[in-house]
């Protein structure tokens, strides 16, 4: 009895050292957060904040501008997220093979993910220059990638996409060597295809890790900021305004404090949700197993 | 009949190489053009028909680059700032961890193992709002130890994450061990589990490094003076107001900027991807 004490005070007195600033920088301003969505909270206010109830949330509601920003992030994370993902399962698949120059995919997919988000972006205007662009240059087009309505979204996911996919393939990689090879020649023996293969064997093996990365690689991109930040600032015409770069201009440019609280609180809400909806899939998969 | 298999494994064994070349070609390219660009001359800049290998490689952009922008002195705040947010991360997080990988079942456990998932989904803005306000109160805004304590907390999710799985590798035998001869719990905790750790503790260091190295964000909120700003964020003047850039100096300086997180990257890279997720989703 006593030395089960004496664990925990040991325990405690390690544990104190991270658990302080957690609670006084993590988890205090996240609550700090939500009430302020509930405040009038600006930049320069001499009278003091006030408590609006729901009203910030009644203006998102009207902000024909936070909607359009909403969609465009919905759209944004799920054309990043899925053609990554299944562009990573692809090549994940393919390097799980016995291929030459396997090694170089794997030096090069370093690069991407060590990079400096900022610097991914620059790298990629370079590429998408109206003049000095070498997509224009190879295409023999002269088109402003970045600055048209039409093209500006599309540009920029396609850099979403490039930016994650080492990662995400990686990640798949590490879980396919958790296949077991035994029942892959077992199900081959048996006269069973690729795709049957793929079904049976690879995809219940690794689908806890595929469900884990899908759905961080979803949330990372839905609170995406340096990346479109440096491509195109939002432009044009608000057209790749993704919500973290709304509510950062309203917050810091604006100063509508606790205006731009309220859109961080519903997209959380929005994030829990989907995240919800996507944990309650991965338990089930497991009962079904 | 004998040829029919071998024939279409010889097909499905060129479609895999094109598909990796693609790959390859899709992960290179813009890499290229930007190593291309750090050293083109400026006519070369200007041509209309801008080719992959520079006809007269310069350095001028490099020397350009740095008259442009303070890029050094911004390179000694990302280098500060990383660093000391590094070290104290695996200070403070080395002990929690520890105690997260062998009372697992304890609710602070779970508590911390809650928090360090739902840190990864709440927007930045949602909380650096508060803390804006908060440092702002206490005087820390524009300052450097404001961004640290800022990136400190911003790392430790992962950082424990890394660090408890490390713990847990280590056999809890060999500190029972050392117990029943009579050492005390701090005294297993130095000289048999820390020695142990050490792998780990270096790559969660690095991590936390290369992380707050690259960080755009806070940095953008945070520093206001041009004399403390990092390195990721001076980058961005490169491109002006209305999104003209000096092409040439801008390339160069992302080069350098990009140059320290790539090799410590290379060097701990294994250690993240088969260490952290993979393993996690295993226990």
């Amino acid at each position: 009895m006593t030395r089960r004490q004496g664990t925990a005070q040991g325990a405690w007195f390690l544990v104190l050292p991270a658990l302080i600033p957690i609670l006084l920088l993590s988890v205090g301003p996240l609550l700090y957060g939500i009430a302020l969505a509930f405040t009038d909270s600006q930049a320069g206010r001499t009278d003091p904040t006030q408590w609006i109830g729901l009203l910030n949330f009644q203006d998102l509601l009207r902000d024909t501008l936070f909607w359009e920003s909403f969609r465009i992030g919905l759209v944004w994370a799920v054309a990043v997220s899925v053609p990554q993902f299944l562009l990573a399962l692809g090549l994940a698949l393919l390097l799980h093979q016995d291929l030459r120059f396997r090694w170089l995919s794997r030096a090069l997919a370093i690069v991407p993910w060590a990079m400096p988000e900022v610097v991914v972006g620059i790298m990629w205007r370079l590429v998408y220059h109206p003049d000095a662009g070498v997509l224009n240059e190879t295409l023999g087009t002269h088109r402003d990638w970045l600055g048209s309505l039409s093209t500006a979204l599309p540009a920029v996911v396609v850099v979403g996409i490039w930016a994650r996919l080492p990662q995400v393939t990686v990640t798949l990689l590490a879980g396919l060597s958790n296949v077991p090879r035994e029942l892959h020649e077992a199900a081959a023996m048996d006269g069973a295809g690729a795709w049957r293969r793929f079904r049976t064997v690879t995809w219940p093996a690794i689908r806890p890790i595929a469900l884990a990365i899908s759905a961080l690689s979803f949330i990372w991109n839905v609170n995406s900021f340096a990346l479109v930040y440096v491509l195109t600032g939002g432009g044009p015409g608000g057209r790749t305004r993704l919500p973290m770069l709304f509510a950062y201009e309203e917050a810091f440019r604006y100063g509508q404090f606790g205006y731009a609280a309220a859109m961080g609180c519903v997209l959380v809400a929005v994030v829990s949700i989907l995240l919800a909806v996507h944990l309650v899939a991965r338990l089930k998969g497991d009962d079904e197993a | 009949m004998r040829r029919g298999p071998t024939a279409r494994r010889r097909a499905a064994r060129t479609g895999q190489y094109l598909a990796l070349l693609g790959y390859l070609v899709f992960l290179a390219f813009p890499l290229l053009w930007l190593v291309s660009t750090a050293f083109k001359p400026p006519r070369e800049l200007a041509s209309l028909h801008p080719g992959w290998i520079p006809d007269h490689p310069t350095l001028d952009n490099f020397r350009q680059a740095f008259e442009e922008q303070p890029l050094l002195r911004s390179a000694g705040n990302s280098l500060i700032a990383s660093l000391a947010a590094a070290v104290i991360t695996v200070v403070i997080a080395t002990p929690m961890a520890y105690v997260m990988a062998r009372h697992h079942r304890s609710a602070l456990s779970r508590a911390a193992t809650g928090w360090i998932v739902v840190s990864q989904a709440f927007p930045f803005v949602l909380v650096i709002i508060p803390l804006f306000l908060v440092l702002k109160e206490v005087r820390l805004i524009d300052s450097r130890s404001g961004l640290i304590m800022v990136y400190v907390v911003w790392s430790l999710p992962f950082a424990l994450w890394m660090l408890a799985g490390y713990a847990r590798a280590v056999p809890r035998e060999l500190e029972e061990a050392a117990a029943v001869d009579g050492a005390g719990r701090l005294r297993v905790l130095i000289s048999v589990t820390m020695p142990l750790l050490t792998p780990g503790i270096v790559a969660t260091a690095l991590f936390a490094f290369i992380t707050a190295w690259n960080e755009f964000f806070f940095a953008l909120v945070l520093l206001k003076s041009p004399r403390k700003q990092t390195m990721p964020i001076i980058l961005t003047h490169f491109i002006g107001t209305e999104g003209v850039a000096d092409l040439g100096p801008l390339a160069a300086a992302s080069l350098l900027a990009t140059l320290p997180s790539l090799v410590l990257f290379a060097l701990i890279q294994r250690r993240i991807t088969s260490g952290t997720l993979a393993g996690a989703v295993k226990h």
